[in-house]
């Protein structure tokens, strides 16, 4: 049989099994890490048990996650003759009701609608959402939709049909098709992925490894988490067919060991596609044997650089070392290696199956397809957003994101995570693009995006993500190990108040000259937080350091709580009440007032005063109390 | 046998084997490059990010104890930048070095003072506090101290004990800031079944591993 036939048998039988399944109600709840995180295991159980108890026809299905993590635990139901629902912030009540209302008696629960998959006549779709407009979908394609945990589903959706169709290509070919869509790695540096398997290919040594890096480790990112826990098996054909095309027979998945869910989906995965012939020797009957193993990074920030990667996969301590030589000429073993990101092999079946063209349609000429961001911190659609390279900051923040919660003046975004930089308001209309954040001394990254709000210091932002990186240095070189270190005391010192004038020069010489001299990928982009803190918001340095005040009254040294007479309502006792350490009391003329002397700093006060009063304040520097009881 | 290459080193013309490390092919010819982890026989640690250099044509400099010579190389050992950014190492590594010049077994005989005498460099930090780790000194061992806290994490101590002493009593742990040369589970070295063969003594560019005063 050829490997057309032998793909086609796998189709035909993917393909029943899923129109049998359409032909009954669906149940699909989104059991990725941030459904679970909302409590879509319960959801589960609850629908589970409903569907149980009344014997319904019903299937109830895990699937990942769409995106939308700011309404998990999200269900989607499927019913023949109903366009397919999704329903947000369900509980189990609603859960019951589901089962009870829709799959019973017809009635479709408007009340709880999130937005139907497809246009409809009877409720408004995800495509009538503002975000639609931007949004692109093409690695984010089939997350939410399908099982991750049964590879019919993705067959069934036209899966591994690349993988059949490159099998009869020469692996030249398969090169030539990458390279013509410009894909680049989406792992932060944006290198040509052709031009990296074309050297793979062509280097000396045999045998030749791929490897999967899911070794994500920025601070508010998690696409690559969310891809393996939707849609593992779209990651791992385009593991195999970068196996292929370079000529690999081992290939491994490196992911952290945080990550235990996308551990599992990815293992399972694994043996599904065994199971079905599409791993192992002889590939579809195409003569190709390639198997994938499954590695567990332990937790070290530093292995997702490549070189480190590999030394901890040798059993050696997880430390970079210097490049040249590059692994695809000395990897794993001393052997050609494809490192390649989970976002870049998820790219690769989609632009085999529908061409280059397709792909370079999408984006910028020099960065084309789409982005995938993970947008955290002080914005209102919490979640992933996939669109096309180019999109401004303005249209993610805005459009995508709906803005900043509460009604807060946006500030930053803070995009590429530790090795990224902060971008003020005034680049928001900036397109995000390999390039264009590069120059804006920021960088692509994995694509984590954390919008902060005018309640961010971003003094404090850049000393959170030197503690971090700091803390995950390996400690090799000299720059790394103690210029982070040295960067951290004088940021620690700034937001103490204890800041001197010189400070900034001394941050700045030191940021530049850590960025030229480390050793590797962290150490080389660890100081673009605090370069671009520095460029940007060089205002709130100097705040804090010639005012001792912190603008974004978030420092803790730098603020104090104060009540304002005017506002206090003298008799109602409820910042008095929340105080854990009795620091408030009544002054003579029955005001209430903070003993700045016993005062943490908590915050409690803030959040007892009622709301028509809002009597509490933070004030900074905190001297301003002592001014204001004076005046 | 490679080839011959010629290349020029601060306006000088030298010779050298293709694939040669500038490091060694500079410090052959009589042309000092600073540099603390650089083993000639070992693979390149790059860790010491003292011996930046200039190569034409290269956008950024490079550490000279990993770059090939190739025929035709134009290097600068000196330019300001280069200068800068091996001020700053430097000044990392003695920010965290304790200065005890007077009592060290290694005074003039140091690698750190000897980069601060050829580059006109302060052995102490100017604009970095000082970090004294506190490490305690491990004394055990009959023939030679430790003090960590002198330790630049260069390597070469724990180089030669596994490949020429065969021995292994040394390795690196910890990470970032905490990296440093112990023994396994940190035992002290005196404990440990080491052939007092003194290579890691020979081997340390400062005052970290030294001859008790009774050896020397």
């Amino acid at each position: 049989m050829s490997v057309a036939q032998k793909y086609g048998a796998l189709a035909a039988g993917a393909g029943k099994r899923w129109e049998e399944r359409a032909q009954k109600p669906l149940l699909l709840v989104g059991t990725a890490t941030c459904g679970r995180a909302a409590g879509a295991l319960e959801i589960l159980r609850c629908l589970k048990e409903e569907v149980g108890r009344r014997g319904l026809e019903a299937e109830v299905i895990e699937v990942g996650c769409m995106g939308h993590c700011y309404a998990e635990p999200l269900v989607v139901v499927a019913k023949p003759g109903w366009p397919a629902i999704c329903y947000g912030y369900v509980t189990d009540g609603i859960a019951a009701r589901l089962v009870e209302d829709f799959l019973l008696n017809d009635d479709p629960c408007l009340e709880f609608v999130l937005a139907a998959l497809e246009p409809n006549d009877l409720v408004p779709s995800f495509a009538d959402f503002p975000r639609s407009r931007y949004e692109h979908k093409m690695v984010l394609g089939r997350c939410g939709l399908i099982d991750p945990e049964d590879i019919t589903h993705y067959i069934a959706t036209g899966g591994y049909a690349a993988l059949a169709r490159v099998l009869e290509m020469a692996p030249e070919e398969v090169i030539a098709l990458i390279k013509a869509s410009g894909l680049r790695g989406r792992g932060g540096a944006g290198f040509p992925t052709g031009l990296k398997w074309e050297a793979c290919r062509s280097a000396p040594g045999n045998p030749k490894y791929v490897i999967c890096n899911a070794d994500e480790g920025d601070p508010g990112a998690f696409m690559d988490r969310t891809i393996l826990e939707s849609n593992p098996h779209g990651v791992l054909e385009g593991l195999i067919i970068a196996a292929y095309a370079v000529g690999a027979s081992q290939g491994y998945v490196y992911v952290r060991a945080e990550y235990p869910l996308a551990v599992e989906r990815v293992r399972t995965a694994l043996e599904q596609a065994r199971e079905q012939g599409l791993l192992g020797s002889d590939v579809l009957g195409s003569g190709f044997s390639f198997d994938v193993e499954l590695f567990q990074g332990s937790g070290a920030f530093v292995c997702g650089e490549e070189t480190a990667l590999i030394a901890s996969m040798e059993g050696k301590p997880g430390l970079p070392r210097h490049r040249p030589p590059f692994p695809v000429h000395a990897g794993l073993h001393e052997k050609p290696t494809v490192v390649n990101n989970v976002k870049t092999l998820a790219y690769v079946p989609l632009i085999l199956e529908k061409g280059p063209e397709w792909f370079t349609g999408v984006g910028t000429s020099r960065s084309p397809g789409t982005a995938v961001f993970a947008l955290a911190g002080k914005i209102v659609n919490t979640g992933l957003a996939e669109v096309p390279m180019g999109t401004t900051l303005r249209q993610l923040v805005y459009d995508v994101g709906s803005g900043i919660p509460k009604g807060r003046k946006f500030k930053a975004v803070q995009i590429g995570g530790p090795s990224g930089g902060c971008l003020p308001a005034e680049l928001l209309d900036m397109p995000v693009d390999f390039d264009s954040l590069t120059v804006a001394g920021a960088m692509m990254g994995s694509g984590g995006m954390v919008i902060l709000d005018e309640d961010d210091c971003m003094v404090e932002m850049a000393r959170f993500f030197l503690d971090f990186t700091q803390k995950e240095s390996c400690g090799k070189c000299t720059f790394c190990r103690l210029g982070t270190r040295h960067m951290l005391d004088i940021l620690t010192r700034i937001t103490k108040g204890q800041g001197r004038p010189e400070d900034l020069d001394l941050l700045q010489a030191l940021a530049e000259d850590v960025k030229a001299g480390s050793l590797c990928g962290l150490g080389k982009t660890a100081p673009n937080p605090v370069l671009s803190t520095l460029r940007y918001f060089r205002d709130e340095y100097e705040a804090h350091i010639k005012e001792r005040r912190c603008p974004a009254l978030m420092c803790q040294d730098l603020i104090a709580y104060y009540i304002v007479p005017e506002r206090c309502e003298r008799s109602c006792n409820a910042c008095m009440g929340s105080c854990p350490v009795e620091a408030i009391y009544t002054t003579p003329d029955m005001l209430k007032a903070i003993d700045q002397e016993k005062c943490v700093k908590c915050g409690s006060c803030v959040d007892a005063c009622p709301p028509q009063y809002r009597a509490v304040i933070k004030v900074s520097p905190p001297e301003v109390v002592a001014d204001k009881a004076e005046g | 046998m490679g080839r011959t290459v010629s290349l020029t080193i601060d306006d000088r013309t030298v010779t050298a084997t293709a694939g040669e490390r500038l490091l060694w092919v500079a410090l052959d010819n009589g042309i000092y490059i600073p540099h603390l982890c650089a083993i000639k026989e070992a693979d390149p640690a790059a860790s010491c990010r003292l011996c930046f250099v200039e190569v034409e044509g290269c956008p950024r400099p490079v550490t000279a104890c990993t770059e090939p010579v190739r025929d035709g190389m134009v290097v600068r050992t000196r330019s300001p930048q280069i200068d800068r950014l091996v001020a700053t190492g430097f000044e990392l590594l003695m920010s965290v070095h304790r200065l005890d010049c007077a009592h060290c077994p290694k005074n003039r005989r140091c690698e750190l003072q000897k980069i601060a005498a050829r580059r006109k460099l302060k052995l102490r930090p100017g604009r970095l506090a000082v970090i004294d780790r506190n490490l305690p000194v491990d004394e055990s061992h009959p023939l030679y101290n430790y003090d960590p806290n002198k330790c630049v994490l260069c390597g070469r101590c724990v180089w030669v004990c596994r490949q020429l002493a065969r021995a292994g009593v040394l390795g690196f742990a910890w990470r970032g800031f905490e990296r440093r040369v112990t023994t396994f589970e940190g035992r002290p070295l005196g404990e440990w079944d080491c052939s007092a063969c003194g290579l890691c003594v020979e081997a340390c560019p400062v005052g970290a591993l030294a001859l008790k005063e009774a050896a020397r």
